[in-house]
């Protein structure tokens, strides 16, 4: 019996060693100097020059993107990830509201058409999508960052689950009370979903800060680069460059992977919960 | 829907009209866009587009580079799929069995999930880089000659392996899920029953978590065709030409980099309809499941 029970951790210590040893060596790494690095490769031990490469990647100007700094695109991944998030969760507990709790005779259609968004991803319908937006003259703003990934339904079956879930009971006792759509709305249907709101802002807030192809599309103004999109860019400038510059390119990663990772860790719990209820 | 409801002419029209709205804008609108301009042939230089019925799609599935890739896409797909599920599976089997430290390890495997694919990728390009990556060092012991970015093979190996890593935590967290709501009471009378653990594995737990495998198996086969968009572009660099790329990796070259938009939006339909029957099948599965319930 203990033998087995040996042989499990064996197997669980080499899974955790092959998920975390990359990062590791990846933060490492990100504390030496270019040059160390492109002589002596990766590295697991502490360069010292932790304060110097995250500093420059972080405030200096002309990094990798020219223009641009880390905390600029720091911002505006924030600015994505919570902006996506609570847009999601706006929409969807609207939308999720009304066809739960109504009934009205294009509410089957609009049901429908909405599921049918779950059906086609984002990515096989990039470019007519890119062509509607410059239509729109939405390129390179926020607003065409964001509202474009909230046309998918994930978020608005999550909340119709939810409410459906709720006892009868409680929109009985409003009527009665004499509360209108409005005041059950926000009295009772809001605080009941408390907890589904945080596991579905962490859930979206990843997702969001993590979006990569379509920021690729939308933004060539370095102003609206986000974290993640700024990887592209550090591979264009990779190319053709004598020692490449390992450690801010590291460090990037790094800062890019640090917020959701934190938040995952943080909130694990409603992370799990809203990642199992809401993509089923 | 509920036996109690709110009537109200307008007010419902006015809590789903903004879901709606983006939906027409940012959904329809250039899917009957996509579906429009792939049986039009447009002038590179923006003079119009002349209709050419199925043509574009008779291009697309008739070149054998498109048949190369879409062969690619098969087997990255399948291995991403089955990789990740299976070394996904043997974490959460094995964490559920271990008495002690099982929410450190749990905490330990799920936040790699976090990772953005084009970080993962861009991490991967320099585990896998010529002058200092570690794992072609690695690779050298056993007289592989690594050569990601050069040698068609060797990434492939390298974007699998990137994907695959990526992806474990997400089926972990799902197994691991599932195994915890199997019923103590059914745990221990197949304990009594069978005193094999790899007998009891395939005969109580995996039956049992079949629902879950299958969901995942979808979701898996969905992140392999589209989500590895950010590790495959990071580890090419646009430089498509010998390297390995996927499906819609193709549908982004061809109409962004080559201006293809008839051919692009052919190739977009045809993926179309394959997450399309993908996704009823996952949903006609569902269904029945919930009716088990």
């Amino acid at each position: 019996m203990t033998r087995i029970r040996l042989f499990d951790h064996l197997v669980l210590m080499l899974g955790v060693f092959i998920m975390v040893a990359p990062v590791v060596v990846a933060f490492m790494t990100s504390t030496h100097e270019a040059a160390d690095i492109h002589r002596n490769g990766l590295s697991l031990t502490w360069g010292g020059h932790f304060t110097e490469t995250y500093d420059t990647v972080l405030t200096r100007k002309g990094g990798f993107t020219g223009e641009i700094t880390g905390a600029r695109m720091i911002w505006n991944s924030l600015i994505l990830g919570i902006g996506f998030a609570a847009g999601k969760i706006v929409l969807s507990m609207l939308a999720a509201y009304a066809i739960v709790y109504f009934r009205f005779r294009l509410g089957t259609l609009f049901f429908w058409m909405i599921f049918t968004t779950l059906l086609l991803p984002l990515e096989v319908r990039i470019v007519p999508s890119y062509e509607v937006m410059n239509k729109l003259s939405l390129t390179n703003t926020y607003t065409g960052l964001i509202v474009p990934l909230l046309a998918s339904a994930t978020g608005t079956f999550f909340f119709r689950q939810f409410f459906k879930s709720v006892p009868e009971e409680l929109l009985e006792a409003a009527r009665i009370d004499g509360a209108g759509p409005f005041k059950f709305f926000i009295d009772v249907l809001v605080p009941l979903s408390r907890t589904m709101i945080a596991a579905i802002f962490i859930i979206m807030f990843v997702y969001g800060w993590n979006q990569y192809l379509w920021p690729t599309l939308m933004t060539t103004d370095e102003r609206f680069f986000t974290l993640v999109r700024g990887i592209k860019q550090i591979l264009l400038v990779w190319v053709g460059s004598n020692i490449p510059d390992y450690n801010e390119a590291f460090a990037l990663a790094i800062l890019a992977m640090l917020p959701p990772v934190m938040i995952v860790l943080i909130f694990q719990r409603w992370f799990i919960k809203g990642l199992t209820e809401s993509d089923k | 829907m509920k036996r109690v409801q709110f009537s109200s002419p307008f007010l419902p029209y006015l809590f789903i009209a903004p879901q709606m709205a983006i939906i027409f804008v940012f959904f329809y609108w250039p899917s009957v866009q996509a579906i429009q301009s792939s049986f039009f042939l447009e002038d590179p230089f923006g003079f119009g587009s002349t209709f050419v019925g199925l043509s574009n799609y008779a291009d697309a599935l008739g070149s054998a580079q498109y048949q190369a890739i879409a062969r690619f896409t098969v087997v990255f797909t399948a291995l991403v799929t089955f990789l990740s599920l299976g070394i996904g599976m043997l974490l959460a089997v094995k964490a559920d069995a271990v008495l002690k430290g099982s929410s450190t390890y749990k905490t330990l495997l799920i936040w790699v999930y976090a990772i953005a694919p084009p970080v993962a990728g861009l991490m991967g390009m320099m585990f896998f880089d010529q002058h200092i990556g570690p794992l072609v060092k690695f690779a050298a012991l056993f007289g592989w000659d690594m050569k990601v970015g050069l040698n068609y093979y060797d990434t492939a190996f390298a974007m699998i392996a990137v994907s695959v890593w990526k992806q474990i935590p997400y089926n972990f967290i799902f197994i691991l899920s599932g195994l915890q709501s199997i019923p103590v009471s059914v745990r221990e009378a197949a304990a009594i029953d069978c005193r094999s653990g790899v007998r009891r594995f395939w005969t109580m737990t995996l039956p049992l978590l079949a629902p879950t495998a299958f969901f995942l198996l979808i979701i898996n086969m969905t992140y392999a065709l589209f989500d590895t968009f950010g590790v495959i572009d990071v580890m090419v660099k646009d430089k498509a030409a010998n390297n390995p790329i996927t499906l819609v990796y193709k549908v982004y070259m061809d109409g962004f980099r080559g201006n293809d938009l008839g051919g692009s939006s052919a190739q977009s339909v045809i993926l179309m309809i394959v997450v399309f029957v993908l996704t009823i099948f996952q949903f006609r599965f569902i269904e029945r499941r919930v009716h088990y319930n």
